[in-house]
């Protein structure tokens, strides 16, 4: 495992790369986008990366999965950024799955992890409960009156949460906000009784959803993992998701670099190309170098999820910080150095820029991991 | 798999068994042992510490043994400097003709100069200068004055060399001198060693802003040079000169890494001089950020070169990475340079004054000296410049 990719998971890159740029270009996220798609994603879509088996990427081969691993996952991640796939891999795959995988009982793996691999069912994580990430701060109840479990509350800003079919709900059973003790799982059914789910159009064009708890009943087979004792397994959870958060924005991040390259080496102004320009060359290198390190530290933070590194929140924390930074620096810079044209919705580059934004509060900003960095560190 | 964990443990085993535990301690400048004529060691355990790695031929692990190198893959030698680091050991020699002139002889040399040259910077007898940069030659170095005139069996140099690196301390100077002076500026030049004990070469030592002597202004005074001291053609030492710069540009990353050691760890000096609060945080909320907006960035440019290492092993190597490094470590050391002097606050303002403590100012040192590194061996701008054409393509 390394940071270089294989003969085998380049052809997985190749396969994948050529997939998405015929089938999910980014026309198929403006039609989503203009059309209010209810989904957000295209059903088709994801009919299709089933057949290839996508939605198995992760398990290993004994359960009929690829073996792919992380770092293959890593791959498709990046392909999608570049692309700006919507599709519901990132929620249900590497959030929910992850949850059923690490914390479930052998029963719920059975029932659930099939109906995930063949594309039958999709997951949402409902953590947050503010605007900002900070799942220690969870304060959402579970509570248990005469031997009844049941959750009252608010999770906002639930990806995928309008669409999904069940949801891995974070909730508190004891202690207080901050308390690493005392956290849930518990998976409850988009349908269930009590559950208000109000969906919200983010600025990219995908969807999140403010979902109210009202008195939610909650049986014992619903919960993953030891009642209390679920922080360790979000753990994991999370910094999966935050490595592949970090893959998503790398692939998006080399592509909305390379088109400018592009454009500066065939737009012209006064008689010549403006690449030729020492300013722009030197701010273009300079995006080069921060993108290139922040590379190093996805695909490292891939394969240390594929060694199962005890350091992998550090390395997590790591990659999100710098290809956070990144991305946003590239994004803005893109814009610039597309002139007039960088500012209308006629070209993609403005796309990018709001994925990156929006990509960038995907499970902690760079202040939050910052912290997180410096508290693993131990100052 | 097998004989790779075997070879580890023999050199770590060896190691262990041959390095002093004096030479285990991290480096300080003024004991680190520099190659040459005048070769001074500081004390009888760094003498051993050097003999045996010198009898070993791993000073120099990767080169050839039959002219006294290790013999080692690369593999092996990375191995080899792992293991170092793992045990702290420190770097048995220091030399440029070690990290940059060596490797380019056994590159562009011929037999007979390999052969007189290369044994002697293994086991540290001679210490090489660098004879590039001019008064009037920095980064635009194709346009050195210095000339050779061709006198039949020997030339005569006459010229001045700027930044000669403890020219005064040096045996021996590979320089860039102009042969042809019709020719177009590149096309005229020929890489030159000249013996510095020769009659008419001096090197007078230039202060810096760190206070030290390092580097020289070297001149030559009809110099005589036999022309069997030319390496590769004549008027062709420009291709000579841009392979050393390769090489140079490695040594510039090896140099800020050794510099780290000398300081310690930046956290550990972070608590001394900032406390924590009770919660355990650092006290001061921007310096907090700060000091992991470096430690990121610094661990990112690790996994940089970590990752072009696994490139180099598959074979399949991304050319644009490789030269992000120079610039990326020179600019992060200096980042960390003003994040510790900001961390000390006024105690971070030392020159002479007894009332702070040595390695206060080592580190004030430290960071004028390291404005350097931005500068040598293609300041950044230039690195940017390379960036822009070879890896992203933009027209000229």
């Amino acid at each position: 495992m390394s940071m270089v990719l294989n003969e085998e998971q380049r052809l997985l890159q190749d396969t994948i790369d050529d997939f998405l740029s015929t089938n999910a270009p980014i026309d198929q996220l403006r039609r989503l986008r203009d059309t209010h798609d209810y989904k957000g994603y295209s059903i088709i879509l994801w009919n299709q990366l089933t057949e290839l088996g996508i939605p198995s990427i992760l398990m290993p081969e004994e359960f009929g999965g690829f073996g792919f691993g992380f770092e293959g996952l890593g791959a498709v991640m990046q392909s999608m950024g570049r692309n700006l796939t919507a599709s519901p891999l990132f929620s249900t795959v590497v959030l929910g799955a992850s949850a059923i995988r690490l914390g479930g009982t052998a029963s719920q793996q059975q029932t659930l992890l099939p109906n995930i691999a063949v594309g039958q069912l999709t997951l949402a994580l409902a953590i947050d409960e503010t605007h900002h990430h900070q799942p220690i701060n969870t304060a959402v109840r579970l509570k248990e009156q005469n031997g009844q479990l049941s959750i009252s509350g608010e999770k906002v800003f639930v990806l995928d949460g309008h669409s999904a079919d069940k949801l891995v709900v974070v909730v508190r059973s004891s202690g207080n906000a901050g308390d690493t003790k005392g956290l849930s799982l518990v998976l409850v059914d988009s349908n269930a009784a009590g559950l208000q789910i109000n969906r919200i159009q983010y600025m990219d064009g995908r969807n999140a959803a403010n979902i109210i708890f009202n008195n939610v009943r909650v049986k014992r087979d619903q919960l993953i993992g030891e009642l209390g004792s679920a922080h360790t397994i979000l753990q994991q959870v999370l910094d999966r998701g935050v490595v592949a958060m970090s893959a998503e924005m790398l692939g998006g991040c080399q592509e909305v670099f390379d088109r400018t390259l592009q454009y500066l080496r065939e737009r012209e102004q006064f008689g010549v190309k403006i690449g030729t320009f020492q300013a722009l060359q030197h701010r273009a290198a300079q995006m080069f170098c921060q993108l290139e390190r922040s590379k190093s530290a996805v695909l490292s933070a891939l394969s240390s999820l594929d060694k199962n590194s005890p350091d992998i929140s550090l390395q997590a924390s790591l990659a999100k910080t710098l290809i956070n930074d990144c991305y946003q620096h590239v994004s803005n810079e893109a814009i610039q150095m597309h002139g007039g044209a960088g500012i209308t919705d006629e070209l993609d580059i403005g796309l990018f820029l709001k994925r990156a934004r929006v990509s960038l509060q995907i499970l902690g900003d760079s202040d939050y991991h910052k912290n997180r960095y410096a508290q693993l560190m131990g100052y | 798999m097998e004989t790779t964990k075997q070879f580890r443990l023999d050199i770590r085993n060896w190691l262990i068994a041959n390095c002093p535990e004096s030479q285990r301690q991290p480096i300080i400048k003024d004991q680190q042992i520099w190659a040459g004529r005048r070769r001074t060691f500081y004390c009888g355990d760094a003498k051993l510490w050097f003999e045996r790695m010198r009898d070993q031929g791993w000073t120099a692990p990767s080169w050839p043994t039959q002219y006294g190198g290790g013999g080692m893959s690369l593999e092996q030698a990375k191995i080899l400097n792992q293991e170092m680091k793992a045990l702290g050991c420190r770097p048995a020699l220091y030399d440029i003709g070690l990290w940059m002139f060596g490797p380019t002889l056994l590159e562009y040399g011929t037999e007979e100069q390999k052969q007189e040259h290369i044994p002697k910077i293994v086991r540290g007898e001679i210490r090489w200068a660098q004879g590039y940069s001019e008064p009037s030659a920095g980064s635009d170095l194709a346009s050195i004055k210095t000339r050779a005139e061709d006198k039949g069996n020997h030339f005569i140099v006459n010229g001045t060399k700027m930044w000669t690196t403890q020219g005064d301390k040096s045996d021996w100077i590979f320089s860039l001198v102009r042969t042809d002076h019709q020719a177009p500026k590149q096309q005229g030049i020929s890489f030159l060693l000249i013996d510095m004990a020769t009659e008419g070469v001096v090197a007078r030592p230039m202060e810096l802003i760190n206070g030290d002597h390092e580097f020289c202004q070297t001149f030559f005074d009809d110099v005589k040079v036999p022309k069997s001291n030319l390496v590769g053609n004549i008027n062709e030492g420009w291709s000579v000169a841009k392979a050393l710069l390769k090489y140079e540009r490695n040594m510039m990353s090896i140099m800020s890494s050794i510099v780290e050691k000398e300081e310690g760890d930046i956290v550990a000096i972070a608590k001394r001089y900032i406390g924590l609060d009770s919660s355990g945080k650092l006290a001061n909320n921007g310096l907090r950020a700060q000091l992991s907006e470096h430690l990121m960035r610094a661990q990112g440019d690790a996994l940089s070169a970590l990752r072009l290492y696994q490139q180099h092993k598959s074979g399949v190597v991304d050319r644009g990475l490789g030269l992000t490094m120079k610039y990326l470590s020179t600019s992060e050391q200096q980042h960390k340079d003003e994040l510790l002097l900001a961390i000390m606050g006024n105690r971070g303002l030392s020159w002479h004054d007894q009332t702070f403590s040595i390695s206060e100012k080592k580190t004030v040192k430290n960071w004028a000296y390291n404005k350097a590194h931005t500068i040598a061996g293609g300041t950044s701008e230039i690195q940017l410049n390379i960036i822009a054409n070879k890896a992203l393509q933009l027209p000229v």
